[in-house]
């Protein structure tokens, strides 16, 4: 049978397309739904937070930090409860993160505030004596991206019916109306800072990308 | 056709994706060079403002190294080997000529452009798989037109029987077809959202645990179809073809192949042990990732043997030294990898220093030696002259073997470390230590790894020298080598 599959690549490729088929289909395909669904109760991010998501992404901190507390004591007693697959319901894309050289984040929001974050960012080793981590000052003059949070949180609205309100909807009217509730949210995280820049950027209505930042390390929780 | 005159191959295919894998190369290494020395000396993240941290260069690194040096050099042993054992010159169909022409821009193109997407700050967040989705599309197209290339090439063969290496490249090209395009499904925003934000952003189609499932079958197999499989294709070719030596078992082969074709894809569970997906994923995965010993063993030991009674060659050719240590890092890589999806040992291992130590010695010791080896090969019969110098070849082999010695040796005491200390309790039952003690305690380590990468890197600068220097310097050969390649 080897022998011919070598003469015939067509059914050669067919075999090999289904060999390889198949650990997806059984791995994967059986516990979709069941793995899908959140826990009773949660709320989806705000459209501050997702925001903050992002700058998460952008600046890559899954590249140092894991979101992901195993159900064992020493890392309970390190982190907090171990996680729990509902409360990743509505991250896409999951951010659990394979290397820690830096701690688990997955419940910062539990004992981190948001004037430590702030110092933290500007300069990590003043904080933690001996931290390798980089200072993000860039966060503090960079505007976040408020809108392009906002069109994500109509799609996942929209495509994978992601609880949110109504006031949610994909025209500009809605986003022009939406955008006093993120400021406002923003106001609250800055109001615990001192940076300048960050203080002139909220009084011209623009939310710096650390102010985003903090928000979403606040909700890890 | 049978006449017995050679045919005459055409290798301007082979050679552009020669020079781009020797481009991506040093790019590639350069930055995985940088980013190992940030960790030792964080003072280095501050070189170009916010596009110079760790967190910004590292999926750079990773996907240079993958797509653009491990792909290039996969596509450019294809256009080579892929003639040969197929007895038929590519410049026979015009049609396959073009397609591979427009194939070699288009990659150049996009692998730069998405390049710059990711240093710009443009990415999906999984790994090696951060590009946005516009440049999906192009990594997409670009593996359709290898593809159809391939399959092209194979239709109009002379050889009827396809040589082992064809099923492997074969199995590549599928295998990263079906993983590429289900993991990196995702919803642009802009056009959802009615115009509102970036064009670039997408959001993942999956969501939490099935996104993790998903991202680690891929992530997973993206390195047993980008750097188990075609790499040991190249090595069922090129092996033979330098040493003159056939392929010590056919059965063991076929065992292997179809084997690996069929156990790999479960192991992907194994990267999220401990997490939140099923218990019996990941005891699954567990499972299959030591039964994975089988088939990888399988080539490596088939590869071994095929130089049996041939051992003297190792002392006088320096590319067989490559190529038989490829082997060997293969199998430590491939007896490593089980040993860490234990689930006991994974308790320690995971999120530790002891994973990249993991991969490197599978990628440096294993995947561009034979990338190596390959192109060294290749060049006295593209370019028609004979190699450089063996000379440098032989420093080149003893400096990244070391290099890579130095990799995994301080990478597995790092991880080893610091798993311990993470979960080290005093005689009350408290962590002994805060997070921060596992860190400095690392210094070392991470010096001796950012070493070991600068070492790795000169090599690689070596290697590429020798092969320039081979092109517009080298004697020239009135005839092909048939065997061993000919160096000065």
């Amino acid at each position: 049978m080897f022998h011919w599959l070598e003469n015939n690549p067509f059914f050669m490729a067919a075999g090999i397309s289904i060999v390889i088929s198949f650990a997806g289909l059984i791995e994967i395909v059986p516990n979709f739904a069941k793995a899908g669904r959140p826990l009773v109760d949660m709320q989806p991010r705000t459209v501050l937070q997702l925001a903050g998501k992002m700058i998460y992404m952008k600046d890559n901190c899954i590249a140092c930090h894991s979101q992901m507390i195993r159900p064992f004591k020493s890392e309970t007693d390190r982190y907090g409860d171990y996680s729990l697959s509902g409360e990743y319901a509505y991250d896409r894309p999951f951010l659990w993160g394979s290397k820690r050289t830096g701690p688990d984040l997955h419940r910062i929001g539990n004992y981190r505030t948001t004037d430590w974050h702030e110092a933290h960012m500007l300069n990590p080793p003043k904080i933690v004596p001996g931290s390798i981590m980089p200072a993000y000052d860039h966060q503090f003059s960079n505007i976040a991206d408020i809108e392009t949070a906002y069109a994500e949180a109509v799609t996942v609205k929209k495509v994978f019916h992601t609880p949110y309100g109504p006031e949610i909807k994909g025209t500009q009217e809605a986003w022009d109306a939406y955008r006093p509730t993120v400021l406002a949210e923003a106001k609250i995280i800055a109001a615990d800072m001192k940076d300048e820049r960050v203080k002139s950027a909220i009084a011209e209505g623009n939310v710096p990308e650390v102010v985003a930042l903090i928000a979403y390390l606040n909700s890890l929780k | 056709m049978q006449s017995n005159a050679a045919l005459e191959y055409d290798y301007s295919l082979a050679k552009k994706f020669t020079f781009l894998t020797i481009l991506f190369g040093i790019l590639g290494m350069l930055i995985g060079t940088t980013i190992a020395a940030q960790l030792a000396f964080p003072e280095l993240n501050y070189l170009l403002g916010e596009y110079g941290t760790f967190s910004r260069l590292r999926p750079v690194h990773t996907n240079t190294v993958i797509f653009g040096f491990t792909v290039s050099g996969v596509f450019a042993t294809w256009f080579y080997f892929g003639q040969r054992v197929l007895k038929v010159s590519i410049a026979e169909s015009k049609f396959l000529m073009v397609l591979g022409n427009i194939q070699f821009w288009l990659y150049f193109v996009g692998a730069l452009a998405a390049t710059i997407s990711l240093i710009l700050g443009y990415s999906t967040s999984k790994e090696y798989a951060q590009y946005e989705w516009p440049f999906d599309i192009v990594v997409v197209i670009i593996w359709v037109l290898w593809g159809v290339n391939m399959m092209g090439l194979i239709g109009i063969r002379r050889e009827k029987a396809l040589y082992i290496s064809v099923w492997y490249y074969l199995a590549c090209f599928l295998g990263i077809a079906m993983l590429y395009l289900f993991n990196n499904m995702e919803i642009p925003t802009y056009f959802v959202a009615g115009g509102l934000g970036d064009p670039l952003h997408s959001v993942s189609m999956y969501a939490g645990t099935n996104d993790a499932l998903v991202q680690w079958w891929y992530g997973h197999n993206a390195v047993a179809f980008g750097f188990t499989v075609p790499i040991v294709g190249m090595i069922y070719y090129f092996l033979p073809k330098e040493s003159g030596q056939a392929i010590y078992s056919y059965k063991l082969s076929l065992l292997s192949f179809w084997g690996l074709m069929f156990v790999y894809l479960w192991a992907g569970s194994h990267h999220l042990l401990w997490s939140t997906v099923p218990d019996w994923m990941q005891t699954m995965g567990s499972a299959f990732s030591v039964v994975l010993i089988l088939p990888s063993w399988g080539s490596a030991i088939n590869m071994l043997l095929t130089m049996k009674g041939e051992w003297n060659q190792l002392t006088d050719n320096p590319l067989i030294k490559f190529m038989v240590l490829a082997s060997t890092f293969y199998m430590l890589s491939t007896i490593e990898g089980p040993i860490q999806a234990i689930k006991s040992v994974n308790a320690i291992a995971h999120f530790t220093d002891w994973i990249p130590g993991h991969v490197h010695d599978g990628v440096l010791g294993w995947v561009v030696f034979m990338i190596m080896a390959s192109i060294f090969h290749m060049a006295p019969r593209m370019f028609k002259r004979e190699i450089y110098s063996k000379k440098l070849m032989e420093s080149q082999f003893w400096l990244q073997t070391t290099a890579v010695v130095l990799y995994f040796t301080s990478m597995w005491i790092a991880g080893i470390t610091q798993g311990m200390m993470w979960r080290a309790v005093d005689e009350y039952g408290n962590l002994m230590y805060s997070f921060i003690d596992t860190v400095t305690v690392l210094h070392p380590y991470y010096a001796i790894r950012a070493l070991s990468g600068v070492m790795y890197f000169i090599g690689f600068l070596m290697f590429a020298y020798n092969i320039y220097k081979t092109m517009t310097s080298g004697r020239e050969l009135t005839e092909e080598p048939q065997f061993r390649s000919p160096m000065a």
